[in-house]
């Protein structure tokens, strides 16, 4: 059973376009979209998250039309990371964390003692405890991103989205991160989707990969079966090879002689 | 700023408001014309007093002031909410049209239908609402940027400004009453204007805190805020509702005054930052205190004139608002 399905979705914005897409995501597992830029990616996503409205075709949650779950019970299961921006406001880690609860409180209610557990076992995960206290501004990009992260755990959906959330980091957080999200997965068989530019990563890290090329969906599956010089040729236009170490694909591109 | 730090500045600056504004309130029955001292006031209120301070103080000094402390508080409160809502730092009720659609609107009623004056707020109100929803709508282009709100919004302001003077040329029989109000002014306000904004003026303000909530939801952008399930086109269709009510009230008994919307939150933005738990009040303290000194000033220092205090608010707040564009900290 797929966590997300889609049916035929058709999505239009000036001259680009998501056509007749069907895909099905898999519960419980790790996912990266990935694909040149101008794909499709973040506008997938962003429809998975209904930031955006299909023209035609649907979106299934567990066999459920996504437009069919109320506004606040749609946000008790899917929320997303979006793309970060440079503003934020001048606010601390832990008051950040805690609007993951907004969608659990009752109209103007403070926080209960559940969202407050919640809260901490949020920070606990993402190794925030002792930066709570923290004012957001002052945090480095990987801290900020882990904020960020904390935030959507404390949302306690059961699908999380993330849209590039590696862009702007150095590889060391590159790494934590998606060993956060690994672990994140693997403990709490929460099904994670994300767009990704780093393929190396996507392969290394997520169960499936889902190669997107103008608006389609060019491929789908195991990283190992569709990770391919072919595929590199096909979508990214470029000349390369891929090696596997320890599980860990790497692009080798063929340098051009000028 | 700090976590700690910001607690202690949210600390100084509302002890700091407060002070001001016992400050302001005696400045403001004691000085003018007669001055009257602290155990003459007291005596007054206690309602001992000799006969002419009763009549200074209690007719003429004390009804002033609260429509003075109303009028800010309801400014400064519009101004927070509109530069949230509108995520423009620049948005005034007086700047963006806000006010001006209130004043048409009033000054309409006032010239053509004397006899519904005591329906002013409510008036105000609407014709504030409907330059906003005119605003919003001009700006609309799959969501509203803050650069279009506000040339729309001066847009706006002009053509309600030149409508304002157009009725005023019309019906120039009947203006006179007119031109004091129109210049922002607390001159001549009494028991009367008290009843008449007193119970908007205060159910709006207690309304307000409800979107304190919503506010801060909203400060983390639309698309984080419809993630966390908020309803966000509702929100800000309520919260700009409330917003144009707020500035409808202050206009309908103290007319055009401007920048106090823009100058307070601002000023206590940059103090406290933009959690709207501590903005929104301070602000409404804040904008209460700016009036009410601003008031006392603009009908002492030039004695025997009285000057209106949106004349001089206008002159404190223009150079503000030019430091600010200049500074360029609009959050």
């Amino acid at each position: 059973m797929g966590a997300l399905k889609t049916k035929n979705l058709t999505f239009i914005q000036g001259a680009f376009q998501i056509n007749q897409l069907s895909l099905a995501i898999e519960e419980g597992k790790m996912t990266a979209i990935v694909g040149p830029n101008g794909s499709g990616k973040s506008t997938l996503l962003k429809l998975f998250a209904r930031l955006y409205k299909a023209e035609a075709g649907e979106i299934l949650l567990k066999d459920l039309p996504i437009t069919q779950i109320g506004r606040k019970e749609f946000s008790k299961k899917i929320t997303m990371l979006l793309q970060s921006k440079e503003t934020f406001p001048n606010i601390t880690v832990e008051e950040l964390v805690s609007y993951g609860r907004t969608p659990h409180q009752k109209g103007l209610s403070r926080m209960n003692k559940e969202d407050r557990e919640i809260l901490e076992w949020a920070l606990h995960e993402c190794q925030l405890m002792s930066y709570k206290d923290r004012m957001l501004h002052t945090l480095s990009g990987g801290e900020l991103q882990r904020a960020r992260i904390a935030m959507a755990l404390a949302q306690k959906t059961e699908v999380l989205l993330l849209d590039e959330p590696t862009t702007y980091l150095d590889i060391t957080h590159v790494m934590e991160l998606m060993e956060l999200m690994k672990k994140i997965n693997q403990k709490y068989g929460m099904t994670i989707v994300m767009v990704l530019h780093e393929l190396s990563f996507a392969g290394a890290y997520c169960d499936n990969l889902v190669v997107m090329k103008k608006g389609s969906v060019y491929k789908a599956g195991n990283p190992q079966d569709i990770l391919t010089s072919k595929l590199l040729e096909e979508v990214y236009e470029i000349d390369a090879m891929i090696k596997y170490e320890n599980s860990f694909p790497m692009i080798i591109p063929n340098k051009k002689n000028w | 700023m700090d976590v700690s730090e910001r607690k202690n500045r949210r600390i100084v600056v509302i002890i700091t408001l407060l002070v001001l504004l016992i400050v302001a309130i005696y400045t403001g029955l004691s000085l003018g014309a007669v001055k009257v001292n602290l155990s003459q006031i007291l005596q007054v209120l206690k309602g001992n007093g000799e006969e002419v301070y009763e009549t200074i103080i209690y007719n003429l000094r004390l009804p002033r002031i609260i429509i003075g402390l109303l009028v800010g508080a309801c400014l400064a409160a519009s101004g927070a909410l509109l530069q949230g809502v509108m995520k423009n730092p620049l948005a005034d009720p007086g700047i963006i049209g806000v006010s001006a659609g209130g004043g048409l609107a009033a000054i309409l009623t006032m010239v053509i239908f004397p006899a519904y004056s005591y329906l002013l707020p409510f008036i105000a109100f609407i014709g504030a609402f409907t330059a906003t929803i005119c605003i919003y709508l001009f700006a609309w282009d799959k969501g509203a940027s803050p650069v279009k709100i506000v040339l729309a919004g001066v847009a706006m302001n002009a053509l309600l400004g030149a409508m304002t003077n157009g009725v005023m040329v019309l019906y120039s029989d009947r203006i006179q009453s007119v031109i004091g109000w129109l210049s922002g002014g607390l001159n001549g306000r009494g028991w009367y204007h008290v009843e008449i904004i007193f119970p908007y003026a205060i159910v709006m303000l207690l309304l307000s805190f409800f979107t304190i909530k919503p506010m801060n939801i909203l400060i983390l952008g639309d698309e984080s805020a419809k993630l966390l399930g908020q309803n966000v086109e509702w929100i800000r269709l309520v919260i700009i509702l409330l917003a144009s009510f707020l500035a409808g009230i202050a206009v309908s008994v103290a007319g055009l005054i401007g920048f106090v919307g823009l100058v307070v939150p601002h000023m206590i933005r940059l103090l406290i930052g933009e959690d709207y738990r501590y903005l929104l009040p301070y602000s409404i303290v804040g904008g209460a205190v700016l009036v009410v000194l601003a008031d006392t000033v603009a009908r002492t220092a030039f004695d025997p004139i009285e000057l209106p205090v949106g004349i001089l608010l206008a002159a404190l707040g223009a150079p503000f608002f030019i430091i600010l564009l200049r500074k360029r900290r609009i959050v």
